[in-house]
C-alpha cells in the first residue's frame, strides 16, 4: 500500500507533463492569443494616442483647451457627477434589500436591474424621448411648464444613469450575497442602530467591491455615446459630451482634434483598468490571506 | 420553574446600568420559553417547544442537524421571531423585545468577526455603539477590553485583526467580544464546530471553567454528544422540532428517555425483540424488563451499550454464542464485533483491556455473550 | 410591508426596497413601458409595414449577421485567450489580462474613430488589405470589426472562472486512464467549458446587436447596405417619426429579451453543472 502511494508520487512529474501541451502547440496558442489581442486592442489604442499628437504637441493642447472641448469635458463630469452617485445609492439599497432579507417580487427587481444591459444604447435614448420629446406622453406638459429635458442637460443625465444603472448592483449583490447576514446579527446583538450597523459594519466590508463597481459605472458614464447622442441635440458646447464632441470633429475631418478628445477618453479608460486590476489583486490577496489563516488553524 | 422571583425588572436594569462590578451572578437571569411554533414555509422547525434555562447554568442544546436547534437558540436571542410562543427573561415577556435590547451575548458559529477591525475595535464594538450619553469614556473602555482579553487570555493580540489569528484564538475573542456588553445571557451556536479535534477538547474545557468562574446562564448548541457530556450541567435533546428529553448528561446518558436519545447518544445495539409480562424476548434468551410487566406479548426493541456486555469463553445462562468477526485494540478499551445466531446484524462489545489476557478473541474464535444492563422500548 | 417578506430583525427593509423600487419603476421601468405604449399607437397594418419594410430587414439582417460573425470569430479566439491565460506562464501575462477589458472601459466613440482609420483604405491595416481587394472600412466586413472588438472580453471572462475551476486531477484521471492530450480535451475539457463557452457567446451577440457607437463611424451608414438597426432608429428619430422608431425599438428589445432568457438558462444550466 505504501509503495504504491510514494510510486504514485515519483510518477507525478510525468503526469504533470502528461496534461499539458507540447512546447510547439503551447507557444502556438500564446502567440494566436496575443496577436489577436494585439490587433483589436493593442494597435487601435496605440493610434488613438498617434493620431492625437499627428499636428503635433502645440495643436494638441490647442483642440483640449479650446472651449467647446472643455464645455463637453464639464458636462462630461457633471453627467457623471449625477449619475454615479444616484445608482451607487441605488446599488447599495438594491443589493441591501436582494441580500438581507427574503420577499415576494424578488426575482423581479433583479431581473428589472438586468434589464438595461439587454437594451440597445440607442433604446435607452429613445425611451426618453418618447417621454419627455416634444412629441412625447410628458412633452406637452413639460413645454407649458417650460421645462426642457430632451435636448438638454436632464435628458443626458438620465440616459447616462440608465446605461449606468446596473454597475453598482451587479457587483454588490453576489458580494453581499456571499458574506451573509450574520455580521449584521452580530452587530446587532451587541447592541448596534441600524445605521451604526451599515456604516461600521457593513460598508467597510464591501468597500472594494463598492469601488469597482463605481469604477466600472463612472467609465461607462463618461464614455456612453449612443444613449446620450440620442437625447443631446447636438447644441456645441451646451449638450455636447466628449465622446459627441469627438464625433461631431471627426464628421468635420479635424482628425488630429477628434483624437486628441479621444486620448482624454482612453487615458481614463487605461486608468481604469489599471485601478480595476489593483482592485482584483487586492480581493485576491484578502482572499488568500483568509485561505492562509484559516489553514494554519493550529 | 423560576417563574415565582418576579424581578421588577426596572429596578434590576438600573442596578445593571450602573453596576461597576464585573461579573456577578445577579446580573445573570433565567430563560423560559413556552409553546414556541416556528415554521419555514411548510418545515417545522419548532413543534410546541416548551423549556426552562435556570439561572447560571450551561445547558446544552443537543440533536442532529436540521433538528430546530439553532433556530430555538436565534429565538431566545430575538434574531428570529417564532409564529406563536413567549420567550420571557426572568419571568418577564421578552418575546417583542429587539434584539439590541434584549441584552444576549451571541457567539456565531463562524464567529461573525468584522474583518475589518482589530482584535481591540472588535471587543470594543459593543461599547462604542452605545448612545452617548450611555456610552463609558474611552479610557473606560480601554480597560474593560483588555480585562475581558486576559479573562480569555488573549491580551497580546489585541492589534491583530481577526484573519491573522487561529480559529481557536477568533473563537475566545468573539466570546470576548460578546461578553463587552455584561450580557445577562450567554448564546453560543456550535461554539467548536469549525475547528478540528484537538483545539475543540481544549477550548471545552476552558469553556466549562469560564463559566464556573461567571455563572452567566448559557445556552449552547451542538450536534456533538460528546461534547455537550463534558461541558454541560444540563443537555436538552432535540429532535424535528421537539424536545426528547431534558436531564442532567448523567441520566440522559444512562437513563435515555426515548429510543431516539438510546440511539443519539453513545453507540449502541439493538435487537428485535417480543415482550411478555416483563421479559423481553431475544431468540432463546430473555432479559428482563420489569417496568413491562403488564405487557401481554408484544413487539419491542431492546438496547444495549457495548460496555454492558459481558463474554465467558463457554457457555452458560442468558448467554448468546457468538464468533469474533474483528477486534481493534487501538485505544484505551478493546472493540470487538461479534457475530451471532439471533440475527444477521453484528453486536458491538467494548471490554477493558484486561480482558485481552484471559479470552481468545481472535478473529473467528468463539465466544458467549451476556448483556448486563438494557432498555426495553415497545413498538407501536 | 409585513404581508411581502419574511420577518428578520436586520432592519432597513422598507427603506432600501422602497427606493430601490421607486428608482427602478422610474429610470427603467416606466420609460421601457411608454416605448412599448408608443409603438401601439401604431395600428397593426403600419406596425408591420415599419418593421418588414425592406431597409428594416436589411438592416436585421446585417445587424445580426455581423453580430454572429463577430461573436463566433470570440468564441473561437476568446477561447485561446482564456486558455493561455489560465494556463501558461509568460512575460506580461497580468497585463494582458488587465488590457482583455479594454472594450468594456474604452468609450464606443473612441473605439469606432480609432478602428476606423487603422482599416481606412490609407490605415496602418488597410493599405494592406486594400490592393488585396478587400475593403474594411464603409463596407460591412467594418460591422464586424467593430462588433468584435466590442464583444471581445465577454466569451474571455466567462470561460476564464470556469477554466480556472477546474481540477487538474481530472485531466491527470483522463491521462492516467490512457487518454491523449487531444482526447481529453474534446471528451473532458470542452463538455465542462461548453456552457461557458456558449454564455460568452450568447453575451457577446447580444451586446453587438444593440452596438451603436463603434459601428457607425466604421460602417459608412449606406441604407440596404452597411446600415445596422439601432442606426435605422436613430434615423427615424431624426425625422421625429417616433412611432416608427418606437416599433424598431420592439423588435430589438423583443430580440434582446430572448436572448437574455436564453443567457439564463445557459447560466442556470451551467451553474448545475458545476455544482453537480
Amino acid at each position: 500500500m505504501a509503495g504504491a502511494v510514494s510510486n504514485l508520487g515519483r510518477r507525478s512529474a510525468n503526469i504533470t507533463d502528461a496534461v499539458s501541451e507540447p512546447f510547439l502547440v503551447r507557444w502556438g496558442l500564446i502567440a494566436v492569443a496575443l496577436i489577436f489581442l494585439a490587433l483589436f486592442l493593442v494597435i487601435p489604442l496605440i493610434a488613438v494616442f498617434k493620431e492625437a499628437f499627428s499636428k503635433g504637441v502645440e495643436v494638441y493642447f490647442a483642440s483640449i483647451r479650446e472651449p467647446d472641448a472643455w464645455a463637453a469635458v464639464k458636462l462630461t463630469l457633471l453627467a457623471a457627477a449625477i449619475a454615479v452617485p444616484l445608482n451607487v445609492i441605488f446599488g447599495i439599497s438594491a443589493a441591501w434589500a436582494i441580500t438581507k432579507f427574503r420577499f415576494r417580487g424578488k426575482q423581479v427587481l433583479i431581473t428589472l436591474i438586468d434589464l438595461p444591459f439587454a437594451v440597445s444604447p440607442v433604446v435607452a435614448g429613445l425611451i426618453y424621448v418618447l417621454l419627455f420629446g416634444t412629441k412625447g406622453w410628458l412633452g406637452p406638459w413639460l413645454g407649458e411648464h417650460d421645462i426642457k429635458i430632451i435636448f438638454a442637460v436632464p435628458g443626458i443625465v438620465l440616459a447616462t444613469i440608465f446605461v449606468t444603472f446596473p454597475f453598482v448592483a451587479r457587483e454588490l449583490i453576489p458580494l453581499m450575497e456571499e458574506q451573509g447576514t450574520s455580521y449584521e446579527e452580530a452587530a446587532l446583538t451587541l447592541g448596534a442602530s441600524g445605521w451604526q450597523t451599515f456604516w461600521k459594519v457593513t460598508l467597510p466590508s464591501i468597500k472594494w467591491g463598492l469601488l469597482y463597481g463605481i469604477i466600472l459605472c463612472n467609465a461607462r458614464a463618461m464614455g456612453e455615446f449612443g444613449a446620450v447622442s440620442v437625447v443631446s441635440g447636438h447644441i456645441r458646447g451646451q449638450t455636447n459630451t466628449l465622446p459627441l464632441h469627438i464625433e461631431i470633429l471627426y464628421n468635420e475631418y479635424q482628425f488630429a482634434a477628434a483624437f486628441a478628445a479621444a486620448s482624454l477618453l482612453a487615458g481614463l479608460a487605461l486608468v481604469t483598468l489599471a485601478v480595476k486590476s489593483f482592485l482584483e489583486w487586492q480581493h485576491v490577496r484578502d482572499r488568500e490571506k483568509a485561505a492562509r489563516a484559516a489553514a494554519q488553524q493550529e | 420553574m423560576n417563574t415565582a422571583v418576579g424581578l421588577g425588572s426596572g429596578t434590576s436594569d438600573q442596578v445593571f446600568e450602573g453596576s461597576t462590578e464585573r461579573f456577578s451572578l445577579r446580573e445573570t437571569m433565567s430563560i423560559e420559553v413556552k409553546n414556541i411554533q416556528k415554521k419555514f414555509g411548510e418545515f417545522k422547525a419548532l413543534d410546541d417547544v416548551s423549556l426552562d434555562f435556570p439561572t447560571g447554568e450551561l445547558v446544552a442544546l443537543l440533536g442532529p442537524s436540521g433538528c430546530g436547534k439553532t433556530t430555538l437558540l436565534r429565538i431566545i436571542a430575538g434574531l428570529e421571531t417564532p409564529d406563536a410562543g413567549i420567550v420571557q427573561f426572568h419571568g418577564e415577556d421578552a418575546t417583542h423585545v429587539h434584539v439590541r435590547q434584549r441584552k444576549v451575548g451571541f457567539v456565531f458559529q463562524h464567529y461573525a468577526l468584522f474583518r475589518h477591525m482589530t482584535v481591540f475595535d472588535n471587543v470594543a464594538f459593543g461599547l462604542t455603539v452605545r448612545p452617548r450619553d450611555k456610552r463609558p469614556s474611552k479610557k473606560e473602555i480601554a480597560e474593560r477590553v483588555h480585562e475581558l482579553l486576559r479573562l480569555v487570555q488573549l491580551d497580546w493580540l489585541a492589534d491583530r485583526y481577526p484573519d491573522q489569528l487561529s480559529g481557536g484564538q477568533r473563537q475566545r475573542i468573539a466570546l470576548a467580544r460578546a461578553l463587552a456588553v455584561e450580557p445577562k445571557v450567554l448564546l453560543l451556536d456550535e461554539p467548536f464546530g469549525a475547528l478540528d479535534a484537538k483545539v475543540r477538547k481544549d477550548l471545552r474545557r476552558w469553556l466549562r471553567r469560564l463559566h464556573d468562574e461567571l455563572h452567566i446562564t448559557s445556552i449552547f448548541v451542538t450536534h456533538d454528544q460528546e461534547e455537550a457530556m463534558e461541558v454541560a450541567d444540563r443537555i436538552v435533546v432535540l429532535n424535528k422540532g421537539k424536545i426528547e428529553q431534558i436531564g442532567t448528561p448523567d441520566e440522559v446518558y444512562n437513563n435515555p428517555a426515548t429510543p431516539f436519545v438510546y440511539d443519539f447518544i453513545g453507540q449502541v445495539n439493538l435487537f428485535h425483540s417480543r415482550v411478555q409480562q416483563g421479559w423481553a424476548h431475544i431468540g432463546d434468551i430473555k432479559l428482563p424488563a420489569p417496568e413491562h410487566n403488564e405487557v401481554h406479548d408484544q413487539a419491542a426493541v431492546t438496547y444495549v451499550r457495548p460496555h454492558d456486555i459481558e463474554l465467558q469463553a463457554g457457555p452458560g445462562e442468558g448467554f448468546i454464542p457468538a464468533t469474533v468477526d474483528s477486534i481493534s485494540t487501538a485505544g484505551a478499551v478493546l472493540r470487538i464485533e461479534l457475530r451471532h445466531s439471533l440475527g444477521d446484524n453484528i453486536i458491538h462489545v467494548e471490554l477493558p483491556r484486561s480482558q485481552e489476557r484471559l479470552l481468545d478473541l481472535r478473529p473467528g474464535a468463539q465466544v458467549y455473550a451476556r448483556p448486563t444492563n438494557s432498555k426495553v422500548f415497545l413498538q407501536g | 410591508m409585513r404581508s411581502i417578506r419574511k420577518p428578520s430583525v436586520i432592519p432597513g427593509f422598507g427603506l432600501s426596497l422602497g427606493f430601490a423600487a421607486f428608482y427602478a419603476s422610474l429610470i427603467v421601468f416606466i420609460p421601457l413601458a411608454a416605448l412599448f405604449a408608443k409603438s401601439f399607437t401604431l395600428t397593426w397594418d403600419e406596425f408591420w409595414k415599419t418593421v418588414l419594410h425592406p431597409q428594416a430587414i436589411a438592416s436585421y439582417k446585417l445587424s445580426l449577421g455581423a453580430s454572429f460573425i463577430g461573436a463566433c470569430i470570440n468564441l473561437v479566439f476568446g477561447f485561446i485567450v482564456a486558455w493561455v491565460l489560465v494556463r501558461y506562464q509568460f512575460f506580461g501575462k497580468k497585463v494582458v489580462d488587465a488590457l482583455v477589458d479594454l472594450p468594456f472601459a474604452l468609450p464606443t466613440a473612441v473605439a469606432g474613430i480609432a478602428l476606423t482609420t487603422l482599416y481606412a483604405p490609407q490605415g496602418w491595416i488597410g493599405q494592406f488589405l486594400s490592393p488585396l481587394g478587400i475593403k474594411v472600412a464603409y463596407a460591412p466586413l467594418g460591422v464586424v470589426v467593430a462588433l468584435t472588438f466590442i464583444g471581445l472580453p465577454f466569451v474571455v471572462r466567462t470561460v476564464q472562472p470556469v477554466l480556472e475551476e477546474l481540477e487538474k486531477e481530472i485531466e491527470e484521471a483522463a491521462a492516467s486512464l490512457g487518454a491523449g492530450r487531444w482526447a481529453t480535451f474534446r471528451r473532458i475539457l470542452f463538455p465542462a467549458l461548453l456552457p461557458a463557452l456558449l454564455t460568452g457567446f450568447a453575451l457577446a451577440f447580444a451586446r453587438a446587436v444593440g452596438e451603436y457607437g463603434s459601428v457607425v463611424f466604421i460602417s459608412g451608414n449606406m441604407p440596404y447596405k452597411t446600415e445596422i438597426t439601432p442606426l435605422l432608429i436613430v434615423t427615424k428619430l431624426e425625422q421625429y417619426n417616433y412611432a416608427g422608431a418606437a416599433a424598431l425599438a420592439v423588435v430589438l428589445l423583443t430580440f434582446s429579451f430572448v436572448l437574455l432568457l436564453l443567457i439564463n438558462i445557459l447560466q442556470h444550466w451551467s451553474s448545475k453543472r458545476a455544482g453537480g
